[in-house]
């Protein structure tokens, strides 16, 4: 490197390295030239892109560096234009050199001249963390004996690696590289942390919050103690982070059993950070994530559009435009490799196969400290967790359809359900009580309401209820016009036609109503006859004086309950044929299982209130339409006098 | 088999084309852009019935002494042009609408990849390797 430094040296006076300024250098050089994809040396073939021929330093990176000297703008500026970086366009090894000279010598305090940088100078500090980093750069030759454990078996990155794993051992602020959630290159923060070192990641405050709930997120892997004990004291959510980050790259590297491919190997923590994900997006796990969202997702990685074109295509296996889960983290890991230097694989590599990673990880774990730190950096995102909420309610009961779909707004169901469905109550209320506490319970009914296990609900019982009822009434509110609508098909556009907000049109009720006769025969007389009586009688009332189609309806609804009760004039005429039908179901409809009776209780409950709120509003409007009728009347009487008048 | 392959877009710009590195790639490329002129005259002439009358297989656009220019446009009104060496008279319309539903395929898979904004050059590797299966077997 030094004859090249001096062989490149052309344009520029001599540059006079020492030894430890040589090494230094080259490192810092190897990293930013690395990290932009190519190669100190003879890179990949992406390297290329960077600048032809030699090897170049990437911008972003060096600018990073840069600005960790802590020197002001216009002195960078200034390096800048001098080093020739300007002139040529890249950072080739010369323009660098004299660049990082160049900030010594600014450090040092002399003038920012080509001249200053034949003196001697110290080595440039780059403020990269809390810690001492003139020690880090003062302990290359330490670090390079620490890290040299780990095992490399891809021969023409063992350099590389070696860089990277050094990196790791130093704590710098890449931990602060925002994760995904935020729009910095987030996913390869934990794997970027190698070849952060040296670089300034002095991201604002703003990053480094969003990389705290990430780190936080991430799940605490062993620690490795002394590799990642690092030099100072450091924020103990780094140090978490890199602690991380190194057991990830090395359980990345100690993995590879029949498959020399390490790199393509997808490790238990970054599987769970990529499912995770995964879920930010898309709730379902066993769904997937369309195009347009798994594409604004991924254009947060930075990565040109080319390559994120080829990732896709190197993952979307059956080509559908969407990523199932194993498809998902296939190209979350591409792209984390491709961040950190990897060239992109010809073809997809075998443990990225779709098939591989739903052997190799058959069902993610659900673990409460995923949960935890998960929620921390999820967005607040209630409608997933609705839908959870619904899928759920599916899951658990069929016959509860006819109850979600006529509350709407969902304050109704939310009583409804509390009282009525044991299984239900406590996870409704836990689901929109949590959401309502902080974030970070938000994501937990969400998170949780993805499988069903025992162990869930008993998690979930566990938390405290607090007050439901504003919170719910929200969700629900969206929930029910757009998650009902995956859910519940039917109902919809009933729903939204619906006079009050609490009860639904009444189109859909008689299906789901029909369908329940058989059962709603056998529950009705376990019920109390009286308030199913009274909420018939009344509106049955108003039926009467009214034309008999508009009420037929409403007639059909009760038709079952009036077969149960048996009491209705007008009704059981009409309903005395199929009364005999309902008869014969009534012993299938016995060996139905208490659960359904329940729901169906539920239903009926419901229906009821609602039928009885319609008949309220019903009987309103009669009387209006009464008055209306009597005022048109008296209008035309008043003409009938007035045109004699005038006519004559 | 194929010499040259083009598949130009609804403007008539070329959206991908490839020819068998010859001296004479101009060549190529002035037969597919003629071409598109055939082309279009069969659109229009079929076109007056029903679009789902319309074939997607065009046929012999027109040959030349030493080449056969064969055509197939989607639904989308997307061309692929496909150049053929005379000489290779084992190629029959089958083995060539085959070659045609092969390309059709492998850009439905370019068009799925939610990267790639329709109207921009295809570079997708799959894409390239499909068509120089194609073109190898010329030898």
């Amino acid at each position: 490197m030094e004859a090249a430094a001096g062989g490149l040296c052309g344009s520029g006076p001599p540059l006079l390295l020492s030894e430890g300024e040589q090494q230094c250098y080259s490192e810092l050089f190897a990293r930013c030239a690395g990290a932009s994809g190519g190669g100190p040396g003879p890179g990949p073939p992406e390297a290329a892109r960077a600048a032809p021929g030699a090897a170049t330093a990437a911008a972003g990176p060096v600018a990073d560096l840069f600005r960790a000297s802590q020197l002001p703008a216009e002195t960078l500026h200034q390096i800048t234009e001098l080093c020739g970086a300007k002139r040529v366009g890249y950072f080739g090894p010369t323009q660098f050199y004299v660049a990082l000279k160049l900030i010594a010598a600014a450090q040092s305090g002399l003038p920012v001249r080509i001249e200053s940088i034949k003196c001697e100078l110290p080595l440039p500090r780059f403020m990269m963390s809390k810690t001492d980093a003139e020690i880090r750069f003062g302990n290359t030759a330490e670090l390079h004996g620490t890290k040299v454990q780990i095992p490399y078996l891809i021969t023409e990155k063992n350099t590389f690696k070696r860089i990277d794993d050094e990196d790791k051992q130093q704590e710098t602020q890449s931990p602060s590289m925002s994760p995904l959630a935020s729009p910095p290159s987030s996913p390869p923060h934990y794997q970027r942390v190698p070849l952060s070192h040296g670089y300034s990641k002095l991201r604002s405050s703003t990053e480094q919050m969003h990389s705290a709930p990430y780190e936080a997120r991430q799940p605490l892997v062993q620690p490795e103690g002394p590799s990642t004990g690092g030099p100072g004291a450091k924020p103990p959510r780094h140090q978490a982070s890199l602690i991380r980050s190194f057991s990830v790259e090395r359980e990345l590297q100690d993995n590879s059993t029949s498959y020399p491919d390490e790199p393509w190997r997808i490790t238990e923590e970054q599987r769970e950070y990529y499912v995770n994900q995964f879920r930010s997006l898309q709730p379902d796990p066993s769904s997937f994530i369309s195009g347009s969202v798994a594409k604004n997702f991924f254009t947060k990685s930075k990565l040109s559009i080319p390559e994120l074109s080829y990732i896709w295509e190197l993952s979307d296996a059956d080509c559908d435009g969407a990523l199932t889960l194993p498809e998902f983290c296939a190209a979350f890991h591409l792209i984390v490799a491709r961040k950190n230097g990897y060239p992109l694989p010809e073809g997809l590599p075998p443990t990225l196969q779709p098939e591989y990673l739903q052997a190799a990880f058959p069902k993610p774990k659900w673990e409460c400290a995923l949960f935890d730190s998960y929620s921390e950096s999820i967005p607040a995102n209630q409608q997933p967790r609705d839908l959870n909420r619904m899928e759920k309610l599916s899951i658990k009961d069929m016959a509860d359809f006819p109850v979600p779909t006529q509350d709407v707004t969902g304050d109704d169901k939310q009583a409804l359900k509390s009282a009525t469905d044991e299984a239900l109550p406590k996870d409704m209320s836990e689901d929109s009580a949590t959401p309502k506490d902080s974030n970070s319970l938000k994501a937990r009914p969400r998170s949780r309401s993805y499988s069903s296990t025992s162990i869930e609900e008993a998690m979930k019982r566990g938390e405290d209820p607090p007050t439901p009822p504003p919170r719910p009434q929200k969700t629900h509110s969206r929930a029910s016009s757009l998650d009902l609508n995956k859910v519940f098909q039917p109902s919809v556009p009933a729903s939204k036609s619906g006079l009050l907000p609490p009860p639904p049109a009444l189109p859909p009720r008689p299906c789901p109503s029909q369908s329940e006769q058989a059962s709603e025969a056998e529950v009705h007389p376990q019920l109390n006859r009286a308030p199913s009586q009274a909420a018939e009688s009344s509106p049955t009332k108003k039926e009467i004086p009214y034309s008999q189609p508009p009420s037929k309806p409403i007639r059909r609804k009760f038709r079952p309950e009036n077969q149960a009760t048996e009491n209705q004039e007008p009704s059981t005429t009409v309903g005395g044929p199929a009364s005999v039908a309902t008869v014969k179901p009534h012993p299938a409809v016995q060996k139905q299982s208490s659960k359904q009776k329940k729901a169906i209780q539920t239903a009926i409950r419901k229906n009821k209130e609602a039928n009885a709120v319609l008949a309220r509003l019903n009987s309103e409007l009669q009387q209006q339409l009464k008055e209306v009728h009597q005022e048109r009347i008296a209008l035309e009487n008043q003409l009938e006098q007035l045109r004699p008048v005038t006519v004559l | 088999m194929a010499v040259c392959v083009a598949v130009i877009a609804k403007e008539n710009y070329p959206l991908y084309i490839r020819s068998i590195p010859t001296e004479n790639e101009l060549k190529f490329h002035y037969m597919v852009h003629t071409s598109l002129d055939v082309v279009d005259e069969k659109i229009s002439a079929m076109g007056k019935a029903l679009v789902d009358q319309r074939e997607l297989y065009l046929g012999l656009l027109y040959p030349t002494e030493d080449y056969k220019v064969y055509g197939y446009v989607t639904n989308s009104k997307v061309k692929f042009v496909m150049v053929v060496d005379s000489s290779n008279t084992a190629l029959r319309d089958n083995e060539i609408r085959s070659m045609f539903r092969k390309l059709h395929n492998s850009y439905t898979d370019v068009m799925c990849n939610p990267f790639y904004n329709p109207g921009d050059r295809i570079q997708s590797r799959a894409f390239d390797g499909m068509v120089t299966s194609m073109m190898i077997q010329v030898c």
